[in-house]
């Protein structure tokens, strides 16, 4: 039964948002006994409520709320209200998430050591390593059910795994197959298995996809100590004369301003909203914003270098059908300067129904040029791009004292430049990408370039020294023992994979921690 | 004729008798535009129905497609069809008609080739009418259901069981 906290009540833990950060640490706490009051900004929509329609589905659970942009991207130009594509509704963005669970390589924990200098950049390597990351990346693995990790096969490849598939091994690629995704091959814990539906990014009908919002967060909610509370935004986080947290403020479902004491609170509405609300909690013991000693909150905004390739054929793929993004190509995720830059990239299989087709293939582009691609719609096939891009201090997060959202607060502008690393990689990426499906006889292909951020990570760093950083090792901010960060926003760097697999190691892993502190009661 | 219609009830040459044919396909009369083979026809309450037909030829020629029907261009420019956007809409289409008229045609829609008009549309690609009318167009043409199947496209999988049975790996060329 799902518990009822008072306002008042100051011994509970405050985890802002419900997404794979947030959503898991509740559970993982409220399992180990820890009450917790998980505030969410949207509303709880299950799988009935899900939409097999992509606008439909934009339209009732995105976050839509102000944001600004600046900065060399093409997102800037071309969705300049729109830097990020992220789920406002309990399970966070694990409703739109497409499942695609990979562990971090070793060296990617260690990019100023292996990298080495790389100007503009602000690399730093982590203050943990994949050695201790690994028991926890098996319980996460557990949790998720990902596919070809715990005996779990995987799934069956779609029409678009096929033709990307017959094109890796053409060019060479050795290692090539139906990814580590989050997706039931088989029914387990309780759901149902992978019936090939084809709207994993509009949440899964089925529930074969794991999302936060219909395992961790009523997992939780049953053991009674854990109440999700909906709807409630969090505008503040409070302090005393000491410099501890004690409370959030936050807008309820009326609008109206409420106050949830806390002992401890976590903060977990990814990496654009987590810096802002520390940013909009400056008061005059921390005019920078809580946290914030380093002046590195906000900072570091890393997206990953993604960019698609799209290839038309002449002959049907009807790549919808089917997984998202089950189809993953390997080989160009090591660090191999003699490519002519750091880090690597993920190649991975990735369709779009046509209403967003004609929205992302090429936004801004019109005639000919671009509907006879869409008249090829049928036969076309496409993979996505995501590898490692810099961290750099200036791609930030920052309060727009100009636009307000609908509490009154400023909005956050989110500032972006391609490094020149980022942009060696993804010219790189396409043109294997492109290399690939000519390889099958692609009659036309599509370098695209990113859509709005779904990656979002690196805005309240982790690091070994309060000076470099946000938050240390267990995303504890340096500066404030009982504030945590559980979301991507603690990333040091991005890595080559997709993140979503060590927000929840990192989550699972926290939530240990804060149990063992709070018995302890150092916090 | 309050949306789109299939005008069954009305013949051929009866809509024809009441309207005029103002470019290729397209025909106005008081208050609608219809295609000139009466197949569909669309009521206009606020914007003049030669500017709603320029609509649809603009439409057409920011994103062509040869197998998709008027109607459904008729379609995505519906929504301009109100007080707020009158008067833009009006001003947007003397723009285009002044352009042509630069070249020595009538208007807009009288400029015979395709080719033209799209050069007529790039010199004015920055306007807030342009871009408006392409930004409203990706999803008024794209995003009608009505539309999809033109494309192959399938909409929604889920009551049918999703392609776990009907086809999601069906490929057989490759
Ligand atoms: C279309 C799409 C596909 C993706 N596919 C993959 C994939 O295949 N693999 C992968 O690893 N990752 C994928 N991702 C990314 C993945 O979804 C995110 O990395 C992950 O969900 C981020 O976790 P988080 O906890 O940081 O934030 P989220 O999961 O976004 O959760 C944040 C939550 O906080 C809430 N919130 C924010 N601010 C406040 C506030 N002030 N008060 C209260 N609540 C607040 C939000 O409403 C939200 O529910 C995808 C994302 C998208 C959009
Ligand atoms: S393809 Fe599979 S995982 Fe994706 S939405 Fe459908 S059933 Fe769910």
């Amino acid at each position: 039964m799902s518990a009822k906290f008072d306002l008042n009540n100051d011994g509970v833990v405050v985890v802002i948002g419900s997404g794979a950060g947030g959503g898991v640490l509740s559970n993982e706490l409220a399992q180990k006994g820890v009450k917790v009051v998980c505030l969410e900004a949207g509303g709880r929509h299950l799988p009935q409520d899900y939409q097999n329609d992509e606008w439909g589905s934009f339209g009732q659970i995105s976050w839509l709320d102000a944001r600004t942009t600046s900065g060399d991207w093409r997102v800037a130009k071309d969705f300049s209200g729109l830097p990020s594509w992220i789920v406002k509704a309990v399970g966070g963005s694990t409703v739109h998430w497409a499942g695609a669970s990979l562990r971090f390589q070793e060296h990617e924990f260690k990019t100023q050591t292996v990298y080495g200098d790389v100007q503009g950049a602000n690399l730093l390597d982590w203050p943990i390593g994949l050695s201790e990351l690994e028991p926890y990346y098996d319980k996460a693995e557990k949790k998720l059910g990902v596919t070809r990790t715990n005996g779990i096969p995987g799934l069956p490849g779609n029409n678009n795994f096929k033709v990307f598939e017959a094109g890796a091994k053409k060019l060479g690629y050795k290692n090539v197959h139906t990814g580590r995704m989050a997706i039931n091959s088989e029914p387990r814990d309780g759901r149902t298995s992978c019936q090939q539906v084809g709207f994993c990014f509009q949440g899964c009908k089925f529930g074969a996809k794991w999302s936060a919002a219909y395992t961790d967060i009523p997992q939780g909610e049953a053991t009674g100590n854990l109440e999700v509370r909906t709807n409630a935004q969090a505008l503040k986080i409070e302090h005393d004369k000491s410099g501890k947290v004690t409370g959030v403020l936050y807008a309820d479902k009326d609008g109206n301003q409420q106050l949830q004491k806390a002992r401890v609170v976590a903060v977990a509405g990814n990496s654009i909203e987590s810096p802002r609300l520390l940013l909009n909690s400056a008061t005059s013991m921390f005019p920078d914003g809580l946290a914030n000693s380093s002046g590195q909150v906000g900072r570091n905004y890393m997206r990953h270098v993604t960019a698609s390739v799209y290839a038309t054929f002449d002959k049907p793929v009807r790549f919808w059908r089917g997984t998202t993004m089950a189809g993953i190509v390997t080989d160009e995720a090591r660090h191999d300067p003699s490519r002519g830059f750091v880090g690597g990239y993920e190649l991975e299989t990735l369709a779009l129904g046509l209403p967003f087709m004609a929205a992302f293939l090429n936004p801004g582009a019109w005639g000919r040029e671009f509907t006879s691609a869409l008249d090829s719609y049928e036969n076309m096939a496409g993979m996505w791009i995501v590898g490692e891009d810099m961290p750099q201090e200036t791609n930030r997060i920052t309060l727009n004292h100009d636009v307000k959202d609908q509490f009154g607060l400023p909005a956050p502008n989110v500032h972006f430049d391609d490094h020149p690393n980022d942009i060696a990689m993804r010219n790189h990426a396409w043109k294997q990408g492109s290399d690939l499906y000519d390889a099958v006889g692609a009659t036309r292909v599509f370098p695209t370039p990113p859509y709005p951020s779904t990656h979002n990570l690196g805005t309240n760093r982790m690091s070994a020294k309060a000076r470099d950083g946000v938050v240390n090792k267990w995303g504890q901010t340096h500066d404030i023992p009982n504030l945590f960060v559980s979301d991507g926003s603690q990333f040091t760097t991005g890595a080559a994979e997709n993140p979503t697999l060590t927000i929840v190691t990192l989550a699972i892993r926290q939530a240990d921690y804060i149990a063992k502190e709070m018995a302890a009661r150092t916090i | 004729m309050e949306t789109i219609t299939s005008s069954k009830g009305i013949s051929r040459r009866e809509l024809l008798k009441r309207c005029m044919v103002v470019g290729a396909g397209l025909a106005v009369g008081t208050g609608f535009v219809a295609g000139s083979t009466a197949a569909w026809a669309m009521e206009t309450k606020h914007v003049a129905p030669r500017e709603m037909a320029t609509l649809i030829q603009m439409a057409r020629d920011i994103y062509p497609h040869n197998h998709v029907a008027d109607e459904y261009y008729a379609a995505a420019v519906k929504g301009f069809d109100s007080a707020d956007s009158k008067d833009k809409i009006a001003a947007g289409v003397s723009a285009l008609d002044a352009a042509a008229q630069g070249r020595g045609y009538a208007d807009y829609l009288s400029v015979p080739w395709e080719l033209e008009r799209v050069e007529i549309l790039r010199s004015m690609e920055q306007s807030s009418f342009f871009q408006t009318m392409r930004g409203n167009l990706i999803t008024g043409l794209y995003n009608n259901k009505d539309v999809w199947p033109l494309f192959g496209y399938e909409g929604e999988s889920y009551t049918k069981g999703g392609y776990i049975n009907r086809g999601f790996d069906d490929i057989t060329w490759i």
